[in-house]
């Protein structure tokens, strides 16, 4: 029957030829292949020395921004936590004192912020939730490390560093 | 017998013995790497500048593993097994003539342990035991992929036996010695035999593979059938025995092929050598160029192992039997008839 999309191909088996069942033709060709390789470019990256380069939107370690004022600007509002589908933020808020204002910019904020690393899916559902523009997954890959408790990421980690320690 | 003698003898062995195990203990090195380079990789290059202490880290992780020794195994037999398959890896290397006679302090010493006019046929003898190794490890275990890997081994190794037996006679008819010594001195220069014997050679090479259990031939390892083959009970520095009994024997083999086909320490513009160096150091000379083909062979041992997937049981078994043998056969008739054709006239 003639085929509808006229890409059937019909295959032959047809008994080998003698060349082919020497083997050592095609066994020369393929160590040709093979000694071809040795010449080429390594496609490794020696990761803890370099680092590939990642695309514009690549999602890595978690940051907690400032504003231009140098204050956080979570207000931990808790979007972040209920957006995240592997349910890996966890925070307490806090009122701000009045000796307070040059580190918060509002009344409300984040006195614990963890991130649980090993449940992060590091979708981006966080960043995206947050009214505040105040979590950004434009981080490094998250290191590797020993025990489970190492891999909730506390304000310390995640905070960006103030601006005077910036510049 | 005199002391000097035996003392001479007793360096040259330890010498021997050293080299052929750092050999085999940088061929791990050398595989990874190569498999690395030919599959565009980098391959180890952690420990040390290049990964070059990579094998020191694996013989160290070797000793410290836990051993296990299955209960249900023969365990006297388990702890041979791997002993016998290294050390009849090892006891290869004795016949072998790795340079021409240097002297040293007005004495001339031969650089082959022992010159015996049964070179070839200690050779073949020690290879066939080889296989003795991994027979008792596969049976001892008492696990049925290892006796079946242990079987296959067995028979891959008889097969492929009487096809290098049979190119190696063609060999012999041209030398007419089965003196190791002898068949080197007479490839003096580039007069080697492999461009008297390319179809002998390659059935050799061909069945070297399959002695030494290397790709395409390493039936008995075949993880996707067997797990780890032979070995899959066995942890530990049992282990690594039988690894570095591989790489032992690949070593020896590639020597023998050098020695038999490629005019072991001859090179061409050796006479000139001789002359420039001196007595002493032109042998030293013929050593390296020895060992640089030796590590040549290994390499091709390497990239056959990464380019060439594994022949089925069957196909194998064809192989050797149906396409190796009359060809070996054809060979010595071939040469026969030349020979005597040229003795004719």
């Amino acid at each position: 029957m003639e085929s509808l999309s006229n890409k059937k191909k019909v295959l032959e088996q047809k008994p080998l030829s003698f060349m082919e069942r020497m083997y050592l033709p095609a066994i020369a060709k393929g160590m040709g292949i093979t000694i071809s390789h040795l010449f080429k470019k390594e496609a490794t990256v020696r990761y803890p020395e370099v680092e590939r380069e990642f695309s514009a939107n690549f999602r890595g370690m978690h940051s907690l921004k400032r504003d231009e004022n140098g204050k956080e600007r979570c207000t931990a509002c808790g979007l972040c936590a209920l957006s995240c589908p592997a349910e890996a933020i966890t925070m307490i808020a806090a009122e701000r004192k009045t000796d307070e204002k040059h580190l918060y910019r509002e009344e409300k904020y984040a006195a614990t912020y963890e991130i649980n690393m090993l449940r992060c899916i590091f979708c981006g559902l966080c960043e995206e939730a947050c009214p505040k523009e105040a979590i950004y997954l434009d981080g490094p890959i998250v290191p590797a490390d020993y025990l489970r408790k190492d891999f909730i990421y506390g304000k310390d980690k995640l905070v960006e560093a103030p601006l005077e320690m910036k510049k | 017998m005199d002391t000097g003698f035996i003392i001479e003898k007793f360096i040259l062995v330890a010498v021997i013995f050293g080299i052929s195990l750092v050999i085999a203990m940088y061929s791990t090195y050398a595989e990874r790497k190569v498999a690395a380079y030919l599959q565009d990789r980098l391959g180890p290059d952690r420990a040390g500048p290049f990964g070059i202490l990579q094998p020191l880290a694996d013989g160290v992780k070797m000793f410290m593993k836990e051993e296990i020794i299955p209960t249900t195994s023969n365990k006297w037999l388990f702890i041979v097994g791997p002993g016998l398959a290294l050390l009849c890896a090892c006891i290869g290397t004795a016949v072998i003539p790795w340079g021409s006679p240097m002297e040293i302090g007005g004495k001339i010493v031969p650089l082959q342990v022992a010159d015996i006019n049964v070179g070839v046929l200690y050779i073949f003898g020690v290879v066939s035991l080889g296989v003795y190794g991994v027979m008792i490890g596969g049976w001892a275990s008492n696990n049925k992929y290892s006796l079946l890997s242990a079987i296959r081994a067995a028979s891959q190794n008889i097969s492929y036996e009487i096809a290098m037996g049979l190119s190696i006679i063609a060999l012999l008819l041209m030398t007419n010695t089965l003196s190791l010594k002898t068949i080197v001195e007479q490839q003096h220069g580039l007069n080697w035999n492999v461009w008297y014997q390319p179809l002998g050679f390659l059935i050799f090479m061909i069945c070297s593979f399959a002695e030494t259990n290397r790709a395409p031939f390493d039936l008995p390892e075949c993880e996707t059938e067997l797990i780890g083959g032979y070995h899959t009970e066995y942890s530990s520095m049992k282990l690594g025995f039988y690894l570095f009994a591989e790489y032992i024997n690949m070593f020896v083999s590639s020597a023998v092929m050098a020695t038999l086909y490629f005019g072991g320490y001859n090179y061409p513009g050796m006479d000139y050598m001789a002359t420039l160096l001196g007595p002493t150091w032109a042998p030293l000379f013929g050593v390296g160029v020895f060992f640089f083909k030796i590590v040549f062979f290994i390499f091709f041992f390497m990239w056959v192992r990464w380019t060439i997937p594994r022949f089925r049981y069957d196909q194998l078994m064809n192989l050797g039997w149906k396409g190796l043998i009359p060809l070996a056969i054809a060979n010595i008739i071939i040469t026969g008839v030349v020979i005597a054709i040229i003795e004719k006239f």
